[in-house]
């Protein structure tokens, strides 16, 4: 077992046009653990979550994946790794034009010379641990929404991924449905030892399935610890996200008029 | 003072909205040479970086783009012939010309109408629903989630459907030229007093080879506009259901206007 983290990142700086994202963050997920990244909505979550995926390429700073700089990586360590990670989008992302089975065995199909047999069981055995056994015919526009998120999820582990990334997995589920979710997140570390990384906004999962808690604000990590330090860190802000406090805007008085009158966009 | 800034403002804003514009355009051409480029990366060394072009894929694009367009391009062929007919028979008759009737549509057909129309319906057919079925998929993520599957999204949605358009839209066209002077012929025999077979034979003598290569290249270079435009606009889809509305008129708008300007550049440096 390497000690070297799965995820590292450095002084990472992300800009949308003139308006900067992510302020040269920190970061790191050590092999085996479960982080959550939480944070208000426009905290930098989802950039940060885009950068982890090698989605974006960093504009100033680093991001290693299991070792590789994926800003300077080439097409085939790129990969390599992406072979290693599994990702689960918000919406699912299941292609619309594949039936839930094809959807799950799509990595096997593009990535692998397994045979046909072999497949249809490897993706049936993944469709059974996220509790879809028998569905693998139907159309992803046929599932419900838990049903999309699970299904998404086991084509996120169907290679059987060292890291799997989960994106927002209550978004939108009722709070049943997502509780279900979270015991199979913590099913998955257990059983397949993965590496986890949740994004999310909802509190009750994060402190649920969560071994440590980064908090993002505005571009900022505001701390990194386990859920108890994060429960009691006495930081304003972190306490007005605990507890669901607005927060308290400051209103500058010449900003203010600038903005309401100035012409240039 | 105020009036001054107001003033300059005038001249400024549509010259820079101008430039915006400009840039915006170059932009595009780029990367519609870039997405060229890469496809035909992936098509034919794709394999070596572990991104193989699926055939299957291309099978299941040459089945949609061309043969399933098979009977409406067929129909518009026929009629494009029989039009022809009528027009020819009535212009060259107050000239006491009828009988040249034949060389007149065979070469109109095979030069320029046949891969011009074929062009613009498999734009319409194809091209809108690249540009739908891409945009789509990058609104709902299902791009983003090729592209963290390790599956390039290029290799896996452009590449095919530039391959089947490349080799199915010069099918089209020749499918085109066939019924469209059938088409004249069943309008024109009887008015020149000849069977269809014969006009269809004289049709055959008078046509050379290149005539119908003239139609062929051209179908070769609209295959790679459609496809780049389709592709190309699906990708840069933003805005949710909205804007894949808007990429999918756009892609055909742009499509058809390209189509007749570069068969018009085609034609004049074909005829010279």
């Amino acid at each position: 077992m390497t000690t070297a983290p799965l995820i590292e990142v450095e002084k990472l700086e992300a800009w949308y046009g003139r308006r900067r994202i992510l302020d040269g963050v920190d970061f790191s997920v050590n092999a085996g653990e479960i982080r959550v990244i939480m944070g208000g909505s426009g905290s930098g979550k989802s950039t940060l979550l885009r950068h982890l995926l090698g989605l974006h390429k960093p504009r100033s700073g680093r991001v290693r994946l299991l070792g590789v700089d994926i800003g300077r990586a080439s097409e085939r360590q790129m990969l390599d790794v992406r072979r290693q990670i599994g990702v689960s989008f918000q919406g699912g992302a299941l292609l619309t034009s594949l039936s839930v089975g094809d959807n799950v065995a799509l990595p096997l199909r593009e990535h692998t010379k397994l045979d046909e047999a072999t497949i249809r069981i490897m993706s049936r055995l993944k469709l059974e641990v996220v509790n879809l056994g028998g569905f693998q015919d139907l159309m992803p526009s046929q599932l419900s929404g838990g049903m999309i998120k699970r299904a998404a999820l086991a084509r996120a582990i169907v290679m059987d991924p060292k890291l799997l990334f989960f994106d927002e997995p209550s978004a939108g589920l009722d709070p049943v449905v997502s509780a279900e979710l979270d015991e199979l997140i913590l099913r998955l570390r257990d059983a397949l030892r993965m590496t986890i990384v949740v994004v999310t906004h909802e509190l009750e999962s994060a402190f649920k399935i969560a071994d440590t808690i980064t908090v993002l604000d505005q571009g900022n990590i505001l701390m990194t610890g386990t859920v108890d330090a994060v429960r009691h860190c006495d930081n304003e802000r972190i306490q007005d996200l605990l507890n669901r406090r607005p927060r308290e805007i400051q209103v500058d008085a010449d900003a203010y008029l600038n903005r309401l009158t100035e012409e240039a966009a | 003072m105020p009036l001054a800034a107001h003033d300059m403002n005038a001249i400024v804003r549509p010259l820079e909205s101008l430039g915006r514009a400009t840039a915006q355009s170059l932009a595009n051409v780029g990367y519609a040479a870039m997405l060229l480029l890469e496809s035909l990366y992936f098509s034919f060394a794709g394999w070596r970086i572990g991104q193989p072009l699926r055939l299957r894929a291309v099978a299941e694009q040459m089945r949609q783009i061309g043969v399933d367009a098979l009977p409406i391009v067929a129909l518009l062929a026929l009629t494009i012939g029989i039009m022809l007919g009528i027009q020819f028979i009535a212009a060259l008759s107050e000239f006491g010309a009828q009988s040249q009737v034949v060389v007149a549509v065979a070469k109109s057909v095979t030069r320029e109408f046949g891969a011009l129309i074929t062009a613009i319906l498999v734009a319409g057919r194809s091209g809108s629903a690249l540009a739908a079925r891409i945009g789509s998929m990058s609104v709902s993520q299902e791009v983003d989630a090729l592209a963290t599957m390790g599956i390039e999204p290029v290799r896996y949605l452009a590449a095919p459907a530039l391959l089947a358009m490349l080799v199915m839209l010069p099918v089209l066209t020749i499918f085109a030229d066939a019924v469209a002077i059938g088409g004249a012929a069943l309008y024109s025999s009887p008015a020149l007093n000849v069977t269809p077979s014969a006009y269809v034979m004289q049709t055959l003598a008078l046509l050379s080879p290149g005539d119908v290569w003239q139609g062929i290249a051209k179908s070769v270079v609209f295959a790679v506009l459609i496809t780049l435009i389709g592709v190309s606009t699906g990708f840069s889809v933003q805005g949710g259901a909205e804007g894949v509305g808007r990429a999918t008129t756009r892609a055909v708008v742009l499509s058809i206007c390209w189509i007749i300007v570069v068969d018009m550049i085609f034609s004049f440096f074909l005829n010279r």
